[in-house]
């Protein structure tokens, strides 16, 4: 389409031997909003485990939000929507979507339940069990999409294997910190600004090493949405980071924190439209 | 006959499997009549495509698809005497021994038959798309306005009733031949040898080797050419054989999330 067809890498009329992916919006969308919610959960375990109650109700919320968000996104992405039920039929190690599921399944009621009792007062020791349950699938959650991806015959994701979950889990931790950092008051979250920091460094470097391992394949990792993403995330990384808990900053940490956000996002639109890429230009 | 463990079937769970049935598609016989296509689309009632001219010489068709389950490729070669010489070959899926679109549906409704090929149950079907990226032949789509993924059944419902598939039947040079996959294999490899020594030192089977990527594919083909050529892989590979590499990697990454939360929680103490 874009390259000029050589005679021996045209292939078949230049036709792609891959079916690209048919995932819509949805997909990237929840890639975001499932590494926001299982990073945000593992947040706010810990924060309960050193004391730091404000930033605990704050990424227990962004858990619970992001959580929410989640399943509607998946189902809205089905051909058949109303279907949806039938991810329950079986259990597959083979299929990293039918792990997703099982772990979507414990891991959203667990993020919302352990909210709402906390805005409701109720239940607290409900609210606790459910948090563990959250905070420890969380990790699960940032991570198994990658595997989801790297599991497919296409070359700029398949080719990224080792790399991508650490892109996954270095995002998600990057946005729930963000996340936390918006939902906390200021000098509560010095944890969650320290936790954006990390993750936008390990973002980068997995990016990085990512780009190295792919060799040829890797320019379908090159794009606009992914120069942005990184851009918005050091970005937003920096400005939280200088914006510390100083009330005469809050603009700037605020913003700091946004842009990381709209990073993460960025950074799964591009790996998804970087795997389209690659499928689109396979012979 | 006795089920030999090599067979899927057996694999799968099948406690009664029917030997492993397959298509040898010798594409050196194919006269590019696209009565295969046809009668896959007739018998299997598939909507009809965009009646559309692709400039790809008389191949209209482009691809397989969700509605289009055989496809004849059309190749013209310059020869060094300044002629032409065709290639004809009907594509079909390739029904894999080890099916990446199997292996990662994840409603349970593709699965391996009695007979060993892998087969999308409609009525099952949620239309979530995995199986597409998955396949390394690009066989898999979704349809437009049904929302479910659709593919060669190797004429399920012929085989339960001891007919041949509907490609097969409605083939008139026998470039499509159905059977057990055994016999199948031993004729290819006498056939391959017969149209090298009659002039096509290029001619090579194409997934008739139980050691390739996907485990060797139930449908294999004799070909003139590279893979490539006919718009098939070199290489396929199932990607779940990497499955216990990713899952590890997964890991190894939930484990440093869960550090980097800890480290940035406990970073600000003394």
């Amino acid at each position: 389409m874009n390259a000029a067809p050589s005679a021996a890498g045209a292939g078949y009329y230049g036709r792609p031997v891959l079916k690209a992916p048919v995932w819509k919006w949805e997909i990237p969308a929840y890639f975001f909003t499932g590494g926001l919610a299982g990073a945000s959960a593992t947040l706010a375990l810990g924060a309960r485990a050193t004391g730091n109650p404000a930033l605990r109700r704050g990424a227990a919320a962004a858990a619970a939000a992001a959580a929410a968000l989640s399943p509607p996104l998946l189902i809205a992405d089905l051909g058949r929507p109303a279907r949806f039920a039938n991810m329950w039929r079986v259990a597959k190690i083979t299929s990293p979507m039918s792990v997703g599921t099982w772990v979507l399944t414990a891991f959203a009621p667990a993020a919302v339940g352990a909210a709402v009792c906390e805005w409701r007062g109720r239940l607290p020791r409900s609210a606790r069990l459910l948090e563990v349950v959250a905070g420890g699938l969380g990790p699960v959650m940032a991570t198994y999409t990658a595997v989801l991806l790297a599991d497919t015959a296409v070359p700029a994701w398949h080719g990224a294997r080792r790399q991508l979950p650490l892109v996954f889990a270095s995002t998600a931790a990057a946005s729930a910190g963000a996340a936390a950092a918006l939902l906390t008051p200021a000098c509560a979250a010095a944890p969650a600004r320290r936790l954006v920091v990390l993750g936008v460094s390990g973002a980068v470097a997995a990016s990085r090493a990512m780009d190295r391992t792919l060799g040829a394949q890797a320019v379908h990792h090159r794009s606009p949405e992914a120069t942005a993403a990184t851009v918005a995330l050091v970005a937003g990384a920096g400005a939280v980071a200088f914006a510390g808990c100083r009330p005469r900053r809050r603009v700037v940490g605020v913003v700091g924190a946004a842009l990381t956000l709209v990073g993460a996002a960025l950074e799964r639109v591009a790996v998804t439209q970087a795997g389209r890429r690659s499928a689109l230009a396979s012979r | 006959m006795k089920p030999d463990a090599a067979n899927p079937a057996v694999g799968a769970g099948h406690v009664n499997p029917r030997p492993r049935m397959g298509f040898f598609t010798d594409t050196s016989v194919c006269i590019g009549c696209k009565a295969c296509e046809v009668a896959c689309k007739e018998w299997n009632q598939l909507p009809a495509g965009k009646l559309d001219f692709l400039a790809m010489s008389y191949d209209n068709t482009g691809a397989l698809g969700a509605s289009t389950w055989r496809h004849v490729a059309f190749v013209e070669q310059p020869t060094p005497a300044g002629g032409v010489r065709w290639l004809m070959s009907s594509d079909v899926c390739k029904h894999c021994t080890e099916a990446a679109c199997l292996d990662v549906c994840p409603t349970g409704a593709l699965f391996r038959t009695e007979f060993a090929t892998v087969v999308v149950q409609p009525d099952v079907c949620n239309g979530c798309g995995y199986c597409v990226p998955a396949c390394p032949f690009g066989v898999l789509d979704q349809r437009a306005g049904d929302g479910r993924v659709w593919k060669c059944t190797l004429c399920y419902d012929r085989l339960r009733d001891d007919q041949e598939p509907a490609c097969a039947k409605a083939c008139p040079t026998s470039s499509i031949q159905f059977g057990p996959l055994d016999e199948l294999r031993a004729r290819a490899r006498h056939r391959v040898g017969a149209v090298r020594a009659a002039g096509e030192p290029a001619a090579r089977l194409y997934g008739a080797d139980a050691g390739d990527g996907v485990g060797g594919a139930g449908a294999f083909f004799l070909l003139l050419d590279e893979p490539a050529v006919y718009g098939l892989p070199a290489d396929p590979t199932t990607s779940t054989r990497d499955l216990p590499s990713m899952w590890r990697a997964a890991a190894g990454a939930a484990a440093a999330l869960a550090a980097a939360t800890a480290a940035a929680l406990l970073g600000g103490r003394r």
